[in-house]
């Protein structure tokens, strides 16, 4: 929890200071308040005292009361100011941080969990800066105060409070002992039925058509029940501490004013001085009984924190762990390229984080400036890892790869960016309009309505894009729901081309197109893209036929390297996989 | 950058409508919740009876200063307190543990409600609101629902007890001194509804901007390459930031205000105070009470001070409960599809014919453009259907009419010459097994993802069906076998995510089949294994098969061509290649370059 607190900002910092001079300026008066109160007791109950006397009292207490009630909402501005700062930085900071992380650690925190990380707990820890600045401080400030007040006055007396404030703490501390590990608990079963339902959500369709409401609501149930279960626990745990703390609190006053009794009854009332002894032991015994009462309401107001500090220390912990995972993939200082559109692989493996092997071994292969070079392989042959790696989502873990004659480690994100541009195997569409969906991000040279537009031509999207009410201005509901797969895809392709890079990635990235649609694409790519480096990953032979190279691998090797033709005579893989697509008769045409 | 929200109510509704909707949806433990706060009331009541004794307890010492003071009277009076305290303690402990049930009950029937409504609402709602939306009230909102409601509603109860137990001491003492402190009161909880009233809309604001938030987050989180490939963080950033804005200006606001109530209420206690001791003393003087009163107003007029307090802050809490139970009932009050669920199973043998007779499908809201104009096919049992055509077609759309995801805008469908507005919705998914192109599976087992919800899954089948999709020897190499848990760090790639759905539609085993794209992204080797398993499924059963690759539905019994919702052509692929016409073209064109190997025409052009 503290060292979530020193991420405050410097204002921030001198607002809390503020706070705490006001948070003092609040707690004198209010100790002082039942001083005028016991004033105006005592002008009542002594005859012959002016109404005039009891007015002026009553101004001074209104006086005070209006000065700790100004002090108060002071203090009330200064906290909802600093804990909604907090948060907000807070959240932007683990937002940026998520921001710069990987593949990899995207996919060990997952999204589920990264996102109640950056929302409910940081809901979590600013709901506790917000009370815990009115309270935490002020708690302490008020029992050491209350206590000077009232120290030196009886052993006997302060003997009882300060056993009822150990007795107070030693069940408090066992209780928190009881609940603080569900805490944890609880939030990790929030994960759970959060991702539940979003899976829910995902497989829509799915879930319709195999009937699985059921299933699927049983499902939710069994995390949702287990998640009442241990709320339950905490929460009757917890059910014990009000109504102790109130029992503990009554009984106190009981035990002051009987201990006092016996006290008083110690002097025995033989003479007028005994008698005035005990007259002044019994207003002691009241004041005490007082502060005595504040100081145990500071302890109560304790209570309170630690009730909610369990959760909040949870959520910051979590938040932490966000904050102290730096990616693994760097982003360089920046290079001067030495080439334009060029592309080497050297001896590059990769294994995935807890892989027991890697999936790809000693690949070394160049792209030329310009050159189109496909990859081809069965399933889980590591053709996306490859160009995973390649727009450096994955750091190689072996070997190097270079751009433009430079190691790929050394250029910025942004010259990347600027560089490359990948469409991945599951088109990705933000909510939006088509034109945001185009122009986002940042790419080397500014967009352009014509960009734009050319890009939806040469994807094959303008037909459809322009046949839309608000064409290019047209809503795109969250993932694209409202497009169908092929539209999605050729919207995410025009997307890259937009960008205008020196090197486009096609990741599978026509799997959703029909025929007609995929060749007057590549048709149009290689009219209009000449200049332009291309890394196609595809199934389809059609596809990638006359690539200038094909690469083809299998079990993360390369199994061949070549044109069609050459593949077709050397390379068995390859003879395999294309047979099994087009007739002998088709291929022989060629 | 401008982004559409439908979401964001224009204004607020009022706090009253969504707390009484709130409570008709607590109605079947209405019982639970009365009987604790009942309890809180008795607690609270007890409570006020401390105060007195304690003062009694003075009285006995200040009596016997002069002589020697009465311990056994004390005592007594201890230990009634003593008795008092504990039973207090105790209802209010079981009053506690009470609600903490009904919270915790209350939280998981409404989750369980919103993860049920997902289910029930139309496929078409999705198009227009978020993921990360809908999960936001399943958690944060009904946490704060749980957190503030009840909780208030036992301070507002046992408050009240303590409130009206007040009033009803201080009339009985003295009515004139009763009526000042009343004023006093007054005053404060004209302040405090005037405040109620301005924080209610700070609160709904709050909600709707962490909604907002929230499923931006979500969006940018899942998109998270994209992001990357895209240099997009700081444009992505400073579009987070301006959410994040708007949410630290509505918590500002919100929690300023709530922050307010507790001094202004402090404030109108001690003026209450004030103005009981001016106009006692005044009466004292005038001698129309004795002094004794007033002391005993001093005690009345804290003690229910703090109720009122208490009250105003209940108030603040109950309002995030509003705000909260406004969003889940609005999400939970949109309209469904129709229950059909009761409707009794109609086809008890299927045959498997499916007659599309002048199909038609628009969109609700955009009833001018259909997707669908006017379909009509008739397919026999056992037959292979393959719908084709060029992208946004309506191919999906035509699937999604079959299976009732989306209801009709005209014409009928019919399966065994039963119309499917007839049938149960249940009960046409029983006919269907179904594959879709994005590859579904869930964290949990291999095994839980394959047999997904068949209760009797039998072993062998399970092997069988995953032996002929060409997963067998994947799944041994993980290191769990069939109990590996798959999650989000298995590697696993999209083509065998996709063999694992065909597989768990093999295991379903039902009398009709419907692929959609589903060996798009299976690489066609794999695709060889798949097809032939396929093959092996649809045979003696009517399937429909939309695939873009035409190679492998050239054995279908009929192709349907699809183009812009209408049925262009029909036949088997002999005879429309034959035709020559739009899908002879569409078929050549997969070829095109295949085929021409660089002399085509189009190459030429370079």
């Amino acid at each position: 929890m503290l060292q979530i607190l020193r991420r405050m900002k410097r204002p921030d910092v001198f607002r809390a200071l503020s706070a705490l001079l006001f948070i003092s300026l609040q707690v004198w008066l209010d100790l002082a308040l039942p001083e005028i109160m016991s004033t105006i007791t005592r002008l009542i109950i002594t005859p012959g005292s002016s109404l005039r006397e009891v007015w002026s009292c009553g101004a001074r207490m209104l006086l005070f009361a209006l000065g700790s009630g100004a002090a108060s909402v002071a203090v009330g501005y200064l906290a909802a100011r600093i804990s909604s700062n907090f948060s907000y930085s807070l959240r932007g900071e683990v937002f940026s941080r998520v921001s710069e992380f990987g593949a990899r650690e995207m996919k060990s925190f997952s999204t589920a969990s990264l996102i109640t990380r950056t929302t409910n707990d940081i809901t979590q820890v600013q709901l506790l800066i917000s009370m815990g600045l009115q309270v935490v401080v002020r708690a302490p400030i008020m029992a050491v105060w209350a206590i000077l007040k009232i120290v030196g006055k009886s052993w006997q007396l302060s003997l009882v409070v300060a056993g009822a404030v150990l007795l107070m703490l030693c069940v408090i501390l066992f209780l928190m002992r009881l609940v603080l590990p569900r805490f944890r608990i609880i939030q990790h079963q929030i994960d759970q039925v959060n991702r539940i339902a979003r899976e829910n959500l995902t497989g829509l369709r799915i879930v319709r058509a195999f009937n699985a409401e059921d299933y699927q609501m049983a499902k939710f149930d069994r995390a949702s029940a287990a998640l009442m279960k241990t709320q339950l626990y905490t929460s009757r745990r917890l059910a014990v501490l009000m109504p102790f703390i109130g029992l503990s609190m009554n009984v106190l006053s009981l035990a002051i004013y009987w201990t006092g009794a016996l006290l008083i009854n110690g002097i025995a009332p033989v003479s007028a001085e005994a008698v005035a002894a005990r007259i002044s032991l019994f207003s002691e015994v009241v004041v005490f009984f007082t502060y005595a009462m504040f100081v145990v309401l500071s302890f109560m107001m304790l209570v309170l924190i630690f009730m909610m500090l369990p959760r909040a220390q949870v959520s910051a912990g979590r938040i932490l762990e966000v904050l102290s995972t730096s990616p693994e993939v760097r982003e360089g200082s920046g290079a001067h390229p030495l080439e334009k559109g060029t592309l080497s692989f050297r001896h590059v493996s990769f294994r995935y984080p807890d892989a027991l092997r890697d999936c790809l071994h000693d690949l070394t292969f160049e792209v030329r400036s310009g050159e189109t070079v496909a990859f081809i392989g069965a399933t889980g042959s590591g053709k996306t890892t490859l160009v995973s790696l390649a727009a450096r989502l994955y750091d190689a873990t072996g070997g190097k790869i270079l751009l433009d004659g430079k190691d790929i480690r050394s250029y910025t994100f942004r010259q990347l960016s600027e560089r490359i541009a990948l469409v991945s195997q599951k088109a990705v569409l933000l909510s939006g309009s088509i034109r945001e969906n185009l122009t986002f991000g940042n790419a080397a040279a500014p967009f352009t309505a014509q960009d734009c537009e050319r890009a939806l031509d040469i994807s094959q999207s303008l037909g459809f894009v322009s046949s839309l009410q608000d064409g290019m201005d047209a809503h795109v509901a969250q993932g694209g729901a409202n497009f169908s797969g092929g539209q999605r895809q050729r919207l995410s392709i025009a997307r890259a081309l937009a960008r205008k890079p020196e090197i486009l990635i096609f990741d599978d990235s026509f799997s959703a197109l029909d025929y007609r649609t995929d060749a007057a694409l590549r048709r149009r790519l290689e009219e209009e893209m000449k200049g332009t480096t291309r890394l196609i990953v595809a199934q389809r032979i059609g596809t990638i036929r006359h690539a200038d190279r094909i690469v083809v691998l299998e079990e993360g090797r390369i199994a061949g390297i070549g044109t069609h033709d050459a593949l077709m005579r050397e390379c068995a893989v390859y003879r395999e996989i294309a047979l099994s697509q087009l007739s002998r008769a088709e291929l022989e045409v060629g | 950058m401008q982004r559409r929200r439908q979401r964001i109510p224009e204004k607020p509704r009022d706090l009253k409508a969504s707390l009484r909707s709130l409570l008709a949806y607590c109605r079947r433990n209405l019982g639970v919740l009365l009987f604790s706060l009942l309890l809180a009331a008795a607690s609270a009541l007890l409570n006020i009876v401390s105060p007195r004794l304690i003062s009694r307890i003075t009285d006995q010492i200040t009596q016997g200063l002069a002589s020697g003071i009465d311990m056994g009277a004390i005592a007594a009076t201890g230990s009634l307190m003593i008795a008092i305290n504990l039973s207090s303690a105790f209802f209010g402990f079981a009053q506690h543990a009470l609600m903490a049930g009904f919270n915790q009950r209350l939280s998981r029937r409404l989750r369980g409600d919103i993860s049920g409504k997902i289910n029930r609402l139309r496929l078409s709602y999705f198009n227009f609101h978020e993921y990360g939306d809908v999960l936001s009230r399943v958690t944060n909102d009904v946490d704060t629902i749980a957190m503030s409601l009840s909780n208030s509603l036992a301070s507002m109860v046992s408050s009240a007890a303590q409130f009206s137990g007040c009033i009803l001491m201080m009339f009985l003492t003295c009515w004139p001194l009763a009526c000042t402190s009343l004023l006093s009161v007054l005053l404060s909880l004209v302040l405090i509804s005037r405040l109620v009233k301005v924080s209610q809309k700070h609160f709904v604001s709050r909600q709707v901007s962490l909604g907002s938030l929230n499923a931006f987050i979500e969006e940018m989180y899942a998109g998270h390459d994209l992001i990357r490939t895209s240099g997009a963080r700081e444009q992505v950033r400073s579009r987070f930031d301006a959410y994040n804005e708007a949410v630290r200006g509505a918590t500002f606001r919100s929690q300023f205000l709530s922050g307010l109530m507790q001094p202004m209420m402090a404030f109108a206690g001690n003026l209450g105070y004030v103005s009981v001791c001016v106009a006692g003393a005044f009466l004292a003087m005038r001698g129309q009470i004795t002094f004794g009163v007033i002391a005993a107003f001093m005690i009345y007029v804290r003690q229910f001070q703090s109720p009122v307090q208490q009250i105003g802050q209940s108030m603040t809490n109950l309002q995030s409960a509003a705000a909260a139970a406004e969003r889940v009932f609005q999400f939970l009050g949109e309209d469904e599809m129709e229950d059909d669920s009761g409707r009794p199973r109609r086809i008890s043998r299927v045959r498997g014919e499916v007659i599309f007779r002048n199909v038609r499908f628009a969109y609700p809201d955009k009833p001018d453009r259909p997707v669908i104009r006017d379909f009509s096919a008739r397919i026999l049992p056992g037959q292979k259907v393959a719908i084709v055509g060029p992208t946004g077609a309506g191919k999906t759309t035509l699937v999604n009419l079959l299976m009732r995801f989306y209801e009709l805008s005209g014409g009928e469908i019919l399966i065994d010459g039963i119309s499917i507005r007839d049938l149960s919705r249940a009960e046409i998914h029983d006919l269907f097994g179904m594959v879709l192109q994005d590859a579904w599976l869930f964290e949990g087992t291999v095994r839980e993802n394959l047999v997904y919800n068949l209760p009797h899954a039998d072993e062998a089948a399970l092997r069988e069906a995953c032996r002929s999709c060409g997963l067998d020897g994947f799944i041994s190499a993980l290191p769990q076998g069939y109990d590996t848990v798959l999650d989000d760090n298995t590697a696993i790639s999209a083509g065998q995510k996709q063999l694992m759905t065909i597989a768990r539609a093999m295991l379903q085993n039902r009398p009709m089949m419907i692929l959609d794209e589903a060996t798009s992204s299976v690489d066609t080797r794999t695709e060889q294994l798949t097809l032939t398993a396929m093959d092996r499924l649809t045979r003696q059963r009517t399937s429909f098969v939309i695939a873009h690759r035409l190679s492998t539905i050239r054995n279908a019994d009929l192709i349907l061509v699809l183009r812009e919702g209408d049925i262009v052509e029909q036949g088997t692929h002999e005879a429309l290649m034959a035709k020559g016409g739009f899908y002879a073209s569409l078929y050549n064109s997969q070829f095109e370059q295949a085929v021409s190997s660089g002399e085509s025409p189009d190459a030429a052009k370079e």
